[in-house]
């Protein structure tokens, strides 16, 4: 197992290298100069010259990414263009914002569809499996950012039950889970970025738990005289890793997802400092905060690996 | 196994190694035995539900291409005096935007530029993902993990986030939104194509056609392709739907066209400030996406049944 986790650590190290290669680039995808949002039109030649060298742009590629990268590694991402505030101060902000989001998205999105997935499973072709495979292509299929639209529509708009956008009288410094007052403005955020998960995790448990019941494995449990409801738990423990995979898939899907349903409820978290930094052209922040929600994802992934191999010693040995 | 592209998990996915000889076992002896696409054609004649959603995205389609003719207005006239009107005002079946545009007809060419920014990408992909993923996998070793490796990397981005961050760097735009969600349907492509030719490649029949000396692109053109495009095939048809999904969400977000260009994602974004005038009319555009959306992901789900390929 020891080994296993170091193998799968060892295999992490080249993917988040290559991911903070990829962020770096993003600068010259740009259009341009990735100078230009900064620099008046009429700047003279020595003024850019100044620029680029206060910003390191005159130096090669390679070695303004090894200047970048050793930056980042001590936690400086630099200055945002719009705000000249640092941009970890920024993202981090933001990211504790969409983590508030993600720590009530994740339980509800997958204990539902687990139980969703594993009912439709047992009951294949039933009315209740009908339902359930229907709502799940539902949630696969629809748009999260109009879903948010429509809920704001019912519930703030005509119900005015809920409020339809931000994070509270106070924002969102001064917002806790803990008061009920704050809390009423997760409800519709959080409703909204777990449909999709819940409908993609219904989806492969009810599939896996179909899969697995039509193995020898459950033949024998029956004749072994075991209640329904032993076989069922065997059977669900037997999708188990299979759903896992999925989930940790899902939570870089609630992550990135949230991008667009940040921008409906004008959530300030890392998503919505995403679509402000490109409104903005600000490039820096666009950098940090894709680095850093890429590698929340893929640590996310070397966690749920590394959970399925304790679940299923089958992986590690492949 | 019905599972989301984003929730592929890809190492599962089978291969289809059933050879156009082989018969339908639905198939009483006596009858003529069907070869495999057409009892592909045959299972999905006979399923009523993929038939009826498989003849709304025709619909769909068509009313899109269809679009100049269709429309009952020009869907850039606007009205100062007949804004956010309700269904039926004066003529417009489906009311007005916040500009007093048709929204009838800007749903149907808004469709155009959605379907567009959601297929192309998807075609774009199969086929550079695809061709990297056979060529990877037959080759192996040192090919296998310069491709594969560098596919993991891209893997490694949410796919939402990826997209965003490509166009956004890039300054949005339609050609620029295509670019980057083609970027992101690639690696997972890649990987499909690359698993089954794997699998494939490791066959009897791949052994005995270079024992009787056939060449590596015989060998792929005959013996791999038929059997890696099938999974590849479904898989492309899943992502359509995501496709529109991601196009529209680039739209919404202001990195797809430009106003006053009609696009469903576009439309939402602009008539969401309105929810308080006319909240039926902004929700229209998002209804379209998801119906187009459900459409093709049941369109899909259908197909991957008919064909009989476990992914």
């Amino acid at each position: 197992m020891i080994k296993y986790i170091f193998r799968r650590l060892l295999y992490a190290i080249p993917i988040a290298f290559g991911v903070s290669v990829v962020c770096f680039s993003l600068v010259y995808l740009a259009p341009g100069d990735p100078l230009q949002t900064i620099l008046p039109s009429d700047a003279s030649a020595d003024t850019i010259a100044m620029v680029k060298a206060a910003y390191g742009f005159d130096r090669p590629i390679p070695i303004q990414f090894l200047k970048w990268l050793g930056r980042v590694l001590v936690g400086d991402f630099g200055e945002s263009i719009a705000t000249r505030r640092p941009v970890l101060l920024e993202v981090s902000g933001a990211m504790s914002n969409t983590a508030t989001l993600v720590m009530f998205a994740v339980p509800l999105s997958f204990s539902l569809g687990y139980v969703m997935g594993a009912i439709a499973g047992c009951f294949p072709g039933r009315m209740l499996d009908r339902a359930i495979t229907g709502t799940a292509v539902m949630g696969v299929s629809v748009p999260n950012y109009w879903l948010g639209i429509v809920l704001v529509i019912i519930f703030a708009v005509e119900m005015m039950a809920l409020p339809a956008t931000g994070m509270g009288a106070n924002g969102s410094t001064a917002f806790s889970v803990f008061r009920w007052s704050d809390d009423r403005f997760l409800v519709l955020p959080v409703i909204t970025l777990s449909m999709v998960p819940i409908g993609i995790i219904a989806r492969t448990t009810r599939a896996a738990v179909a899969e697995v019941l039509n193995q020898d494995f459950v033949t024998t449990l029956r004749a072994k005289g075991l209640s329904e409801f032993a076989v069922v738990r065997h059977v669900l423990k037997n999708a188990l890793p299979q759903v896992l995979a999925v989930m940790g898939l899902q939570f870089g899907y609630l992550i990135g997802g949230s991008i667009l349903v940040e921008t409906v409820f004008t959530w300030p978290g890392s998503g919505f400092l995403l679509s402000k930094a490109i409104i903005n052209r600000d490039v820096p922040v666009l950098q940090g905060t894709i680095l850093a929600l890429s590698m929340v994802f893929v640590a996310t992934n070397l966690l749920v690996d590394l959970l399925q191999s304790m679940i299923d010693p089958r992986i590690r040995r492949s | 196994m019905a599972q989301s592209p984003m929730a592929q998990t890809m190492s599962q996915t089978a291969i289809l190694d059933r050879s156009p000889a082989e018969g339908d076992e639905q198939v009483a002896p006596a009858l003529k035995v069907r070869g495999y696409w057409a009892s592909v054609f045959y299972r999905l004649r006979y399923d009523p539900v993929t038939m009826f959603f498989g003849a709304i995205v025709l619909l769909i389609v068509l009313a899109a291409i269809f679009a100049p003719w269709l429309a009952p207005f020009d869907p850039y006239r606007e009205s100062i005096i007949g804004r956010l009107k309700p269904f039926g005002w004066k003529s417009h079946l489906l009311g007005t935007d916040e500009l007093g545009r048709d929204l009838l007809s800007r749903l149907l060419y808004g469709g155009r530029v959605s379907l567009l920014m959601g297929v192309v990408p998807v075609c774009i992909a199969t086929v550079v993902g695809g061709g990297l993923g056979i060529v990877g996998g037959f080759a192996g070793k040192s090919v296998n993990t310069a491709i594969m490796r560098t596919m993991d990397v891209f893997y490694a981005f949410p796919s939402v986030l990826l997209a965003v961050a490509i166009s956004g760097a890039m300054g949005g735009g339609i050609g620029n939104g295509m670019i980057a969600l083609s970027l992101v349907f690639t690696p997972a492509m890649c990987r499909v194509a690359e698993t089954a030719t794997a699998q494939v490649k490791s066959l009897d029949f791949v052994e005995a056609a270079r024992a009787t000396g056939a060449g590596t692109l015989t060998i792929l053109r005959h013996h791999i392709l038929g059997n890696v495009l099938g999974p590849v095939f479904i898989y492309a048809s899943t992502l359509v739907s995501v496709g529109i999904l991601l196009a529209s969400g680039l739209s919404f977000l202001g990195l797809g066209v430009r106003p006053p260009t009609a696009d469903w994602g576009l439309m939402l974004s602009t008539l969401r400030q309105s929810i308080y005038v006319n909240p039926v009319i902004c929700a229209l555009p998002g209804a379209a996406i998801f119906v187009t959306s459900i459409c093709f992901n049941l369109v899909s789900d259908g197909i991957r049944a008919a064909m009989d390929v476990r992914m």
